[in-house]
């Protein structure tokens, strides 16, 4: 039950980040998801991520839709403040959420249902902004908190659990975020933690919209023969691009690598993304070269993971729209009223 | 046939076609009448197109200042021939119509009882001008110059409109004055001027300011400190972000880093403009989306999110005609019940009722304080009476005393301090709970918003006591709204009368002049204009006072008398309907007609002979 606060006595042989706290104080409230769904593997890549990324709790907002996956934040980052919002709008909220304070990390948390059926519209017009975040959608294909349907990532031919095959093709988020211009695409898999916690913290470092779709087995629902989206299935037809080191601009590099062997991409932030290339034909900085990797790809049957696309000096929509430095939450009488002076100009030149 | 004659009071009519450029030229000629003192309410009546439709503009020069619409014209300047017909039919016997004749018409084309003014315009136009534009344009200037003839208003007045319209465009100001006396000189040469209806100087102007809601509403936001608008277009509501975008632009532009201290975002659809106004005003900032009614029929889910999750919002509904698509260029007041019951479960919300664009930019300033100070979503009722067309109004006024109300907000220091923080908790006794800004403190005062039930303390829980006891809390808070919101303004007859009437909005200049020509027939009627709900106590004691109290409002199905009977179990019967719901903005004319058929029902008089009397 969420109700119930987990025991927040610390094992003193926890070690603390730069920032003083331990892996713990990452931690939110007892999941009430099914045991073994692959979300709950996702908190702890998050989890996992923020406590290396040195961040500070609080100073992240996390914000969701409606569905199982958009529950998870309750699970993780107990001292940030999240918000549960409408099905399908989370990225609106975090839109507006991010315009009033920029000083804040944002992390959005949706579903395939949540972004890809209901909430494609505002998917893609987040994607189109570059709102700066981290947008993770945890996808498994299904609808697990109504037990069971399709949802609009479910390949076409996959079987549900009560035998019903899909006819609609599915929808592509990777491909949708690479078109529209998000500026961080991967995707990744809730069983590869390896894989999916250093994409997490180039997402997170990110100067823009970084998206991440994470295909996430749903064990209740979605986890039988037939199914493209369970743990075997994902398992036997994941083909990473390239293996990711995160590179936090305050450590200093000491691995060494054979020249070709991998990619380094510095962010805005000066945090270093460097990708041991498993494909010797990628190039993740080729946004429609990854486009047609990715289709000619998925057309065999493949599940390409890894970071896809990066734009190292991406910009956000706060760059768009010249916004202050400052955060506009914190700006008041003085700062934003023009005061009566002005309000005779205006008066004058009304008569 | 006797002309009108009429000093300072009668209604002009401008027939033209939309995308001609008349709208500036009428304007114009409102603002000439307002320069010679003499108040004028101007209306816009356009059609959901944008080139080669009939759009008219009606304007009523009243030096007692009536500015509701009065019904019938003394004077129609028929520019579009597509309209001749109803047009002809609309003048007052008596009345004048002024047309362009280089095209000459059969007799069948007039009316015997209308004075005929004829001015050749295209020929005077096409004498001087080669340029297809420049003839269209400039003959909007030509009729305005005869028309000044006409009237009798100075042309010293246009050229100082010109000059300030012009300042720094010698050429288009030397070009304007010019086309101006075209018309002026045609007048003078070739017809009796001035006509029985005719302007005056007077003084009854002052320091009243000529302005549209919607951009009253965009100033309204800027000096109430709004940081984020989203927005999603639809009529009549545009105009008002664009208003703030235009004044954030002057006033919120940093002028060492030119930096914005401001975001607007134009969003994909209503969903998202709301849905970015309650990310925005969950994170702090004042926040306010503009619509009208299928906006707000789209946004409703987050206003049910906003209320119960209890996040600042300031909606502006600029009102036009449903249902659905409805008349999107028309008027009406029938979102009443739309918004203050918005979204499924129980819900309920403020609203706010301006009466004119003076209204508009107090009401905006105070739905962002009320917002912060409520934490809830805040409805500014406009419509597009009060929202597209200018009105002569009190000027904008600011005390730079004022500070923002934002609410009951914990600080990291008093979280620090060991102040308890239950975010649904009401610890006041107002049913305002306290809350929390994301990134407050590192370890105290985070919390969870959602939209599904929880406990004081922002735990999920679908225990019934913890339910009851927040919906309980809401409704206290609601009440505690009631005493917050601008209160009902009180205007009794000069003499004890059982009669009473509520109206409120854009009918309140309508209502005025109807109480004062009921009142010289020796009909009182207390009148009490709402301007918010929830209703106060003093508006059941209102009710309470009379046998009888008509219900002005501009839709079908008496929405405010519902909410009336609904929220202060008043008894129907004691609430008498006045309906005005056609599209077109009410009339003093059918006010008095409606009251004066249940208060004297057998003293009926012919309502054209009595008001012509």
């Amino acid at each position: 039950m969420t109700y119930i606060t987990k025991p927040r006595l610390h094992h003193p042989t926890l070690t603390a980040n730069k920032v003083g706290y331990t892996r713990r104080d990452y931690e939110g409230r007892i999941s009430t998801l099914c045991a073994g769904c692959g979300h709950d593997s996702i908190s702890a890549a998050i989890i996992q991520a923020c406590w290396e990324l040195d961040i500070a709790p609080h100073r992240v907002a996390k914000l969701s839709g409606i569905g199982c996956s958009s529950k998870t934040p309750d699970y993780f980052l107990g001292a940030s403040h999240g918000f549960n919002t409408v099905h399908g709008r989370m990225p609106s909220a975090l839109t507006g959420a991010n315009l009033a304070n920029r000083d804040l990390l944002y992390l959005g948390v949706s579903g395939d249902g949540d972004s890809a059926s209901i909430g494609l519209g505002q998917f893609a017009n987040a994607m189109r902004r570059g709102v700066r975040m981290a947008y993770i959608v945890e996808n498994n294909g299904v609808y697990g908190l109504t037990k069971g349907q399709f949802s609009a990532t479910a390949d076409r031919g996959s079987k549900s659990k009560k035998g019903v095959i899909n006819s609609d093709s599915p929808i592509d988020l990777v491909g949708i975020a690479l078109q529209l211009g998000a500026t961080y695409v991967a995707r990744s898999f809730s069983g590869d933690k390896e894989q999916l916690v250093p994409l997490i913290k180039g997402a997170m470092e990110h100067g823009g919209a970084a998206f991440i779709d994470i295909i996430s087995p749903c064990v209740t629902f979605n986890n039988h023969s037939g199914s493209t989206k369970s743990y075997d299935y994902v398992r036997e037809h994941n083909e990473a691009v390239s293996r990711i080191d995160f590179i936090s601009s305050r450590d200093e590099i000491t691995a060494m690598y054979a020249p070709g062997e991998v990619v380094e991409v510095q962010q805005h932030d000066g945090s270093m993304l460097r990708l041991r290339k498993l494909r010797a034909d990628y190039d993740p900085t080729d946004r429609y070269g990854a486009m047609s990797y990715m289709q000619a790809h998925q057309a065999r049957g493949e599940i390409v993971t890894g970071l896809l696309y990066v734009d190292p000096v991406a910009t956000d929509l706060h760059t768009s729209l010249n916004t202050s430095d400052h955060a506009l939450n914190a700006m008041g009488v003085a700062q934003l009223c023009p005061g009566s002076k002005a309000l005779d100009i205006i008066n004058r030149a009304l008569r | 046939m006797k002309p009108i004659e009429s000093i300072n009071d009668f209604v002009i009519k401008f027939a033209n076609v939309n995308g001609s450029g008349s709208a500036s030229a009428n304007e114009l000629f409102a603002k000439a009448i307002l320069r010679m003192g003499v108040p004028v309410s101007p209306r816009n009546i356009f059609p959901s197109n944008i080139q080669g439709m009939p759009t008219w503009y009606e304007a009523r020069v009243c030096e007692d200042g009536y500015a509701g619409r009065r019904g019938g014209v003394d004077m129609m300047v028929a520019m579009n021939p597509q309209t001749w017909d109803a047009d002809l039919a609309e003048i007052e016997p008596g009345g004048y119509l002024f047309y362009d004749s280089t095209r000459p018409l059969p007799p069948s084309k007039f009316r015997s009882d209308v004075n005929v003014i004829a001015v050749p315009l295209t020929e005077i136009t096409n004498a001087v001008y080669t340029d297809p534009r420049q003839r269209q344009l400039f003959k909007n200037i030509i009729y305005v110059g005869a028309l000044s003839v006409l009237l009798d208003v100075d042309a010293d007045v246009f050229e100082k409109l010109f000059a300030e319209q012009y300042k720094g465009k010698e050429r288009l100001l030397e070009s304007n004055i010019r086309a101006l006396h075209m018309g002026r000189d045609y007048v003078k040469q070739n017809l009796k001027a001035p006509l029985g209806i005719r302007v005056k100087r007077s003084d009854q102007v002052g320091d009243k300011i000529f302005v549209d809601g919607n951009s009253a509403i965009g100033l309204g936001m800027v000096f109430g400190g709004a940081t984020v608008a989203a927005w999603y277009p639809i009529t009549p509501s545009t105009s008002v972000p664009e208003a703030f975008q235009k004044y954030c632009e002057k006033f919120r532009v940093d002028p060492v880093t030119r930096q914005h201290n401001f975001a607007i975002v134009q969003a994909e659809d209503e969903l998202a403009s709301i849905g970015m106004v309650v990310g925005a005003g969950w994170n702090g900032a004042r926040a306010f989306t503009a619509t009208s009614g299928p906006g707000i029929s789209l946004m409703t889910e987050f206003i049910g999110l906003s209320y119960f999750a209890e996040i600042p919002v300031t909606i502006v509904n600029v009102q036009r005609g449903g249902p659905s698509t409805g008349m999107p260029t028309r008027t009406q007041q029938s979102d009443l019940i739309s918004c203050a019951y918005a979204s499924h479960g129980d819900t309920k919300h403020v609203l706010l009722f301006p009466q004119d664009p003076h209204e508009c930019f107090e009401h905006a300033a105070a739905a962002l304080d009320l917002a912060d100070r409520l934490q809830a979503p805040i409805f500014v009722m406009t419509d597009l009476d009060i929202g597209m067309n200018q009105r002569l109004c009190k000027p904008f006024t600011w005390d730079d005393a004022r500070d923002y109300d934002r609410g009951k907000v914990m600080t990291a220091e008093e979280l620090e301090a060991g102040k308890d923080f239950g975010r649904y908790k009401d610890v006041d006794g107002d049913g305002i709970p306290w809350r929390t800004l994301p990134g407050t403190h590192p370890t105290k005062g985070s919390f969870f918003t959602r939209g599904t039930t929880r406990d004081p303390y922002a735990r999920y829980s679908e225990r019934g006591p913890d339910y009851i006891y927040n919906m309980e809390r809401l409704l206290r808070k609601f009440k505690t709204a009631a005493d917050l919101v601008p209160q009902p303004v009180l205007r009794n007859a000069p003499k004890k009368t059982s009669y009473g009437v509520i109206y409120f909005g854009s009918t309140t200049p309508a209502m005025h002049e109807a109480l004062d020509v009921l009142e010289a027939d020796g009909v009182h009627i207390d009148a009490l204009r709402l301007c918010a709900f929830p209703f106060p106590e003093s508006v059941n004691q209102f009710i309470a006072a009379h046998e009888k109290v008509f219900v002005v409002e501009q839709n079908r199905d008496a929405q405010m008398r519902s909410m009336l009977v609904n929220e202060l179990d008043v008894n129907p019967a004691q609430l008498v309907r006045v309906l005005h719901y056609d599209g077109t903005p009410i009339t003093a004319r059918f006010i008095t007609r409606a009251i004066r058929d249940i208060v004297q029902p057998a003293a009926a008089v012919p309502l054209r002979q009595k008001e012509a009397a």
